[in-house]
């Protein structure tokens, strides 16, 4: 399973930066019933945080109206090169990890 | 902006996806107008909520409500002593009233989030930022959801 | 709902003026991307926001990934997808002929897991074959369509054929009377097409998910209340050829969205 994650592979100190994270997940919402009437039980990812050299700079908290394979974008200052982390956390034990380095000039 | 990149990463792990294609329906089940201002009480508690500085971008006219792209954004300055904590958004009429709540700070240089949402009928979209100084701005957009011809739903 | 959707596409056309089925002419044949609205557009032009590159990147994994009784990759015969494989989507469904019929690139795949990889098949619509089949039919994108020309493949795009002008289900509707006769209308809301397969398997937001042609055939001919055909069936597999020998010329999209 994949992700995809768009960080600019450079940018000047103090440059605002897009960050692009999309992840595959079905996001089973838990509300729907499959034709014998059985509810599909829910399946989704409820947190994602991007950290930036160790402290966080985006978090977010997913609920089931979150499309599958959820995407988001967000920005941050770009301080110093280094290391983005990125994380999913989710039902059932569902954990993912992603990275990217970044060089601040 | 400098170039961005493109980065592949594969993911050690996560879940697995059956092959099959589940044959599945929804009951008609909705979120009342009480729910979401239960929901938006939550998070607002007994302040003010005003209305401006959020910007709400969404179709008024999505082609398919399983994937509706969304975006957000708050006139701030993003400094230390002046920028957005959090946005939360909200709708009207799906199962549940909460769609996401997102946590900024300084350090995000610009108070702008984008993300995909599922809306299960036309209806209100509500987005709320609360602001370092714990006051609460809110716009609210109206998003019409057509539903597609021949789909595989079996309801 | 059902019902009114029936009752919908039955006004519909009943109301619309009596065209005669016809095929589209070459300069007239448009991909389905421009029927859609300007996001989803953006979502599908955008590679790092295109959920069907998930599935390409899985693809790409799994090209490079030895398999079944002969531990072989895919990689092991066919080398570099970004050159071997490049211009081959354009082509299929191809004529093959150890079967004397054509196959899709699905089957393909498969018969390359038998005669080859001595490994099982991969059910259809399974996340590795979807996988497989974008990753290689985007080495394809914007690449023209040229599938239909081998001569030994016309009795089989001449089946397609009729079985598009051919009337069936309790709405007694023929892929011709939405997709020749009436594309740039709409029914319920959604517009109609020309059902230009340019960007298989592709992201429809309504599935959530890849899918492929057959996918979307079967559910029209749900919607159109016949029985639809199984998967790989001799059928659905003219039908894909002659979609795509009728769109010929126009460039691979793999992987396109679509609402």
């Amino acid at each position: 399973m994949a992700a995809l994650i768009n960080v600019p592979a450079k940018a000047r100190r103090g440059d605002v930066i897009e960050i692009r994270a999309l992840t595959s997940h079905i996001m089973e919402t838990g509300f729907r019933h499959t034709v014998d009437g059985v509810l599909v039980p829910r399946d989704i990812i409820t947190s994602f945080t991007c950290r930036y050299n160790g402290a966080e700079v985006f978090r977010a908290e997913l609920f089931p109206a979150i499309a599958a394979n959820p995407y988001l974008s967000f920005f941050t200052v770009a301080k110093e090169s280094g290391k983005f982390e990125f994380e999913w956390i989710g039902d059932n034990g569902y954990s993912s990890t992603a990275s990217a380095s970044i060089t601040v000039e | 902006m400098p170039t961005t990149r493109r980065r592949f990463l594969s993911l050690a792990g996560g879940v697995t996806v059956a092959g099959t294609i589940p044959v599945v329906t929804l009951r008609p089940l909705e979120a009342t107008p009480a729910m979401l201002t239960t929901a938006i009480r939550n998070v607002v508690g007994e302040a003010q909520l005003r209305t401006g500085r959020v910007k709400l971008d969404i179709p008024p006219l999505v082609e398919n409500g399983n994937t509706v792209p969304m975006t957000v954004s708050v006139a701030s300055p993003m400094t230390a002593d002046d920028y957005v904590k959090s946005i939360h958004v909200f709708n009207e009429k799906n199962p549940q009233p909460n769609i996401g709540n997102f946590h900024l700070g300084p350090a995000s240089g610009r108070a702008q989030v984008s993300t995909r949402i599922r809306l299960a009928d036309s209806q209100k979209v509500v987005a709320i930022a609360r602001l370092s100084d714990d006051t609460f701005w809110q716009v609210a957009a109206d998003v019409v959801v057509t539903l597609a011809a021949c789909t595989e739903e079996m309801n | 709902m059902r019902l009114w959707r029936a009752i919908a596409a039955a006004t519909l056309f009943a109301a619309a003026p009596a065209l005669l089925a016809g095929e589209i002419p070459p300069d007239a044949r448009r991909s389905g991307y421009s029927f859609m609205g300007p996001e989803t557009r953006a979502m599908q032009d955008d590679d790092t926001s295109n959920p069907g590159m998930l599935f390409v990147l899985d693809g790409e994994a799994l090209w490079t990934k030895k398999t079944g009784g002969a531990e072989k990759a895919c990689a092991d015969c066919h080398g570099d997808a970004r050159g071997s494989m490049k211009g081959v989507a354009a082509r299929y469904p191809a004529f093959d002929n150890a079967l004397g019929r054509p196959v899709t690139l699905d089957q393909r795949i498969n018969l390359c897991r038998a005669n080859h990889q001595q490994a099982t098949p991969l059910p259809y619509e399974s996340r590795d074959l979807l996988a497989l089949s974008a990753f290689v039919a985007h080495q394809s994108r914007g690449v023209a369509i040229t599938a239909g020309d081998d001569p030994r493949l016309q009795p089989f795009v001449a089946q397609g054929r009729d079985l598009f002008m051919q009337r069936e289900g309790q709405l007694n509707l023929a892929c011709t009377n939405c997709h020749d006769d009436n594309f740039d209308r709409r029914l319920a809301g959604a517009p109609i097409t020309q059902g230009q397969p340019t960007g298989y398997p592709l992201y429809r937001l309504e599935w959530q998910t890849l899918g492929s042609v057959e996918r979307r055939l079967r559910s029209c001919m749900t919607g159109v209340r016949a029985q639809a055909y199984d998967y790989g069936s001799p059928e659905l597999v003219a039908l894909e050829l002659y979609l795509m020998s009728r769109a010929r010329g126009l460039p691979l999209e793999t992987p396109a969205v679509r609402p």
